[in-house]
This record gives structure tokens, sequence and C-alpha cells, in this order.
């Protein structure tokens, strides 16, 4: 088990840089999670960890060593990749074998090591299969496999659940927790589902165009979003956003603060309650209702065309271009300056 | 005409042109084969003879006058000769350039590939006096060595194509288990690349097999090829068709057999990789 250290990391391919000096402290035992929208250079950041992309400066550091300039398969790292990336012409036994023959490991212990994988992920009675034969999430089990049998102080998962239908993705990020319970090793994934990135992760690690927007626990990051973006990105549906003159007549005496004209407003749909309209801080025109069973998904939209939406635990009796009152919990309000989208504490 | 019929008419014209193509490339072999079961007499006749009394007569004399094993021998020594060097040498470096191109790899391929426009007798005068003078005149290692060269930028071209649909995940992973390039190379690439790799040595083997140019120029008769001996039945004296037309048949014979068993790689070898 190890920690990984990373100071002023940079990528830069030619004369652009996809990777604007990243610090970020891993430790041991931590599960932490990358998650940013597509092309924010979260795979980016974990190919630099395992070996597999070059750094252009900064360092690496997993355990006390810079790892730098070590080869893939030295850093002491696994990697389950997004499309599993088995050896398709081997066996089950034989992908998991590979690394450590290739280690000239001697041939009882891996096959105790592989056994003993095979045991954990379930996959025993598939050894002698060749990965054609196996479906995505037998597949994927392998791939889980392949990395444990080496033992490595780090894992790192590429967005290894992409692939999976729904029911199975739900399936395997509770082996992936278990697994992590279980031994208790370093592991670091990457994903652009914040679902995944909530419940897995100790930490987590929000990413934009190659910059960390903000690290913390997930509920630090879900009550208390360093920025916009983060506020946006983490939480399903997505947090809601209010400008000044969207507001209610009344919302100067109901809100915890004034609304200055360069800053934004956060309500996260989850936290608006219906109110009197007295008592209101938003006021939207019903325009459509999701029922979801559990609970339903209200789309507003306010006087002046700003949409947002409510989760209610029962949908409304109001019908549609109704106009319906909301405040929240003072403690729910989140303020923002729109120009640096930077929280105002 | 309804759209159904209108599609029916194409596919037969289509058809029926393909037949007509195919009938144009083997009209040709067929006359080869019929005249060499021919007197030289027959041979000639005019109008030309479809049905006369066989006779086997030009193979014994061939066999006679030239001995068809040793030249059958030189045929299969240079050609998989050949082809096994220029797959040594045409294997890592397809490796390298499919899976760590550089800024050049592409133009690299097509300069490589470029040296096939090159008209052969342009090189001709050098490479015949190199060869005199180094002593390897009319031998099998310089068949090998020249066939291997010629064929290297195709091949390269080929093998650079299936690697390239190797996932590079696998190799990644391959990387993370620690395996040295040369065992990337036997263990993960080969394995994988196996069908086009086996294609590709096959194409260079019919390649190399036809061949005539180089074997005529740099052979007379320790070394020289089932072409070499096909050109030599071309003499001062006229051409003597039912002859020439026997040796024919024996220098294609072989290939033709060979290329019929292997037909599926072959063809898959030809699509350059694109279709699986």
């Amino acid at each position: 088990m190890a920690s990984v250290t990373i100071r002023n990391l940079v990528k830069s391919y030619g004369n652009v840089q996809v990777m604007h000096g990243v610090d970020l402290d891993i430790e041991d035992g931590e599960f932490v999670v990358f998650v940013g929208p597509s092309g924010c250079g979260k795979s980016t950041l974990l190919r630099m960890i395992a070996g597999l992309e070059d750094i252009s400066s900064g360092t690496v550091a997993i355990g006390d060593g810079v790892v730098n300039d070590v080869a893939p398969s030295k850093r002491g790292v696994a990697m389950v990749f997004q499309t599993y990336a088995l050896y398709p012409h081997m066996t089950v036994y034989k992908n998991m074998a590979f690394g450590l023959k290739q280690a000239k490991t001697p041939e009882e212990e891996i096959d105790r090591r592989v056994r003993s994988a095979a045991e954990v992920l379930q996959i025993n009675d598939y050894l002698d299969r060749s990965p054609r034969n196996l479906s995505g999430g037998q597949r994927q089990r392998v791939a889980i496999g392949r990395a444990i049998v080496r033992d490595p102080e780090v894992f790192l998962f590429d967005e290894p659940l992409s692939n999976l239908d729904a029911a199975l993705r739900v399936q395997t990020r509770l082996e992936i927790a278990r697994l992590h319970q279980r031994l208790d090793a370093t592991m670091i994934y990457v994903t652009h589902d914040q679902v995944e990135a909530m419940t897995l992760a100790d930490k987590i690690v929000v990413l934009r165009a190659g910059r960390v927007e903000q690290v913390g626990s997930p509920i630090d990051l879900y009550e208390r979003p360093a920025n916009a973006f983060v506020a946006q990105f983490i939480g399903s549906p997505k947090m809601n956003f209010f400008e000044s003159n969207d507001l209610a007549p009344s919302a100067a005496s109901n809100a915890p603060r004034q609304l200055s004209a360069g800053d934004v407003m956060g309500l996260r749909p989850e936290h608006m309650e219906v109110c009197a309209a007295d008592q209101a801080v938003v006021q939207g025109n019903l325009e459509l209702v999701e029922q979801l069973g559990e609970y339903a998904l209200v789309h507003l939209k306010s006087e002046k065309g700003t949409e947002f939406i409510v989760k209610m635990d029962k949908p409304p009796t109001a019908s549609k271009g109704d106009l319906i009152s909301f405040n929240a919990d003072h403690s729910l309000y989140h303020y923002f300056d729109k120009e640096t989208e930077q929280r105002h504490t | 005409m309804t759209d159904k019929q209108l599609s029916a008419l194409k596919n037969r014209v289509a058809v029926t042109a393909a037949w007509i193509i195919a009938l144009v490339y083997f009209f040709p072999l067929f006359w080869m084969v019929l005249t060499s079961f021919k007197t030289e007499a027959q041979a000639i006749a005019l109008p030309p003879l479809v049905f006369f009394e066989p006779t086997l007569d030009n193979y014994f004399l061939i066999q006679e006058r030239s001995g068809y094993a040793a030249y059958a021998w030189n045929s299969v020594v240079v050609s998989v000769g050949g082809t096994a060097l220029s797959m040594l040498i045409a294997i890592p470096s397809a490796y390298a350039m499919a899976f760590n191109p550089g800024r050049w790899t592409k133009d690299i391929l097509m300069w490589m590939l470029s040296t096939k426009m090159l008209p052969a007798v342009g090189v001709l005068m050098p490479i015949y006096i190199i060869s005199l003078r180094s002593g390897f005149y009319d031998t099998k290692i310089l068949l090998v060595i020249i066939y291997a060269l010629i064929n290297l930028p195709i091949i390269m071209l080929i093998l650079f194509n299936y690697f390239r649909e190797i996932p590079k995940e696998i190799l990644e992973a391959s990387r993370m288990d620690g395996t040295s390039t040369y065992n990337e190379i036997t263990q993960i690439v080969m394995p994988l690349a196996w069908g086009g790799i086996a294609s590709t040595a096959l194409l260079s083997i019919v390649l190399c097999w036809n061949e005539a140019f180089w074997s005529i120029v740099l052979t007379t008769t320790d070394a020289a090829t089932l072409t070499a001996l096909v050109a030599s039945y071309s003499n001062p004296e006229g051409l003597f068709w039912a002859k020439v037309s026997a040796v024919s048949t024996l220098a294609c014979a072989p290939i033709v057999v060979f290329g019929w068993l292997c037909q599926k790689q072959l063809v898959q070898g030809l699509t350059f990789g694109a279709v699986k």
C-alpha cells in the first residue's frame, strides 16, 4: 500500500498544454475518484500515474519515490481498462498469470495467486475459457483479477463500468467498493458518472480542462462546492442557478442574503420547498412533471424565462402554467460570483 | 420497370461482366495449358486447334534438356527465403511504426512505397556490377536479398495496417504487466495478428515466385529459378510455342495450386486488412 503525491504536474502535446500544474495528495488506502466532463484530463492524469503517458513537467511519487522515469510495471500499480483490454488469445487463467510470468514468478506462486484472486471474484469456473466466451461483466472481473494478482500498491481504474449495462454497473460498483474494503489498497478511479464518484469515493477530485476544481469528500463537494462548476457537476438533477432578476419580489426578506447583479444563487432541486407566495424566494410557472414513482421531477420556468427543476416527494396538484412559490432552509443556499464562478462564503 | 426489377437487372449485368472479365483472364492460361499438350506443328496451326490428340513429349523434352527439379527447388528456396528475410525485417519495423508512430511515420511509409514506382531497370547496372564484383552473382543468397528488399515496402504497409487494428489498450495492458518489447511482439502482437502475418507471407511468396526480371538478369545456371527457365526457352532460332507453353505450365502450376489452397488467406492479405 502506498500514498500518491502529485506535484505541479504538466502535460503538453506539442504546443498544446492539456494539464496545467496539478497538485494532489492521495493517502495510503484511500479511494480517490477523478471526475469531470469528457476532455477534462482525468484519464490523462490517471495514465500519467500509470506511466502510460509521459510527464511533461512536475513529479508523480508513489510511496516515497518519484516514479517519473520508472517503467509502468515497476511502479507497483495495476490498471483496469475501460475496454477491459484482455488478451484475446489467452485463457482467463493465462490472462491473469501473464504479468506474473513476465516477472518470472515461480509457477506455484502464480497458481496460488491466480486461484485466490479468481476465488475473490468468483470466476474460478471460467479459468479455462477465452475472453470471447465471457459476458461483459465476467470480462470486467477478469480485468480486475488481472490487477489483483499483481498485488499492487495502487489500483487504477479507467472508467471500468462504462461498457456495462445499467443493472450490472450498479452491481459491479458495489463489488469494487467491497474489494476496496477487503484489500484496503489505495485506489484511483476515473469516471464521468457523478453517482459512481459519490458512492465509491473517500475523496473526489473534480477536474475541468486540465485543472483541479475542487478536492474533498463527497459530502463536502455536495454541501460546499467551491465554485459554480462543481456545484452543477455534483448532484443530480443538477443545481439550479438564479440571477437577481429571477427572484420573487419577496426574496429580499426571505433569502439569507441579498443577491447582487454580479452573483448567482444556487439551490439544489431536492432542497426547494413549496411555500406561500409571501414567503417565496423563487417563483415559476409549471411546465412539465416527470413522475418517477418514488419522487417527481417538476420542471418550471421563472417569469424571466430561466428554467429550473424541483424534486418533490409527490407531484404538485397545480396544473400547467400555474405559478408556484419556493424557498429553502437558509443553510441550503449557495452564492457564487458570476464572473469568477467562485463561492461566496 | 420497378426498382426491384431494375436492381435485379443491374445485378445480372454485374455478374455477366464479372464472368467476362474472369474468362478474359483465364483464357490465356487455358490456351497455354492446351498448347503444352500439342506438337509444335499443331501449336502454330491455323485455324487454331481445340481438339487434337494430346502428347506429353514437350514435358519429357524439357525435363531431359533442363532438369525441372533444380529450377523448381531454386524457386522454392528464394521465394521462402526472401519472404522469411523480409518478414524478419518487416515485423519489428511495422510494430514500431504502428505502435510508436512519430511525426514522419506516414511519410516514411509513403517514401518506402514510392521506391516501388522506380523502374527496376534504373538500378539494374549498379546491382548487376555489385553482384558480379562481390561474387554473389548467380547465387540464391543474392536473389533472397533482392526479393526481400523489393517486397519489403508492400509487406510493411500491409503488416502496418494489420498491426494498427490491434487495440492500443491491449498493448498498454501488456506494458503494465511488464512485458519486454521482444515478448510484446512475440507473445501479444504476433498471435493477435497471426492471420494477417500469414496472409502477408503467402502474398510475398507468390510475388517472389513470379518475379522474373531480377532472376533472369542475376542468374545463369546455379541459382536460376523457374521464371529464368521459361525465359531460356525463347531463343534466337525462334519460338517453340508448345515447349514454351509446357515450361510455362510447369512454372505456374506449383504456385497456382499453392494459391488455390491458400485462397482465403490471400484474399484477406490483398484487402490490406481492411476487411475482417
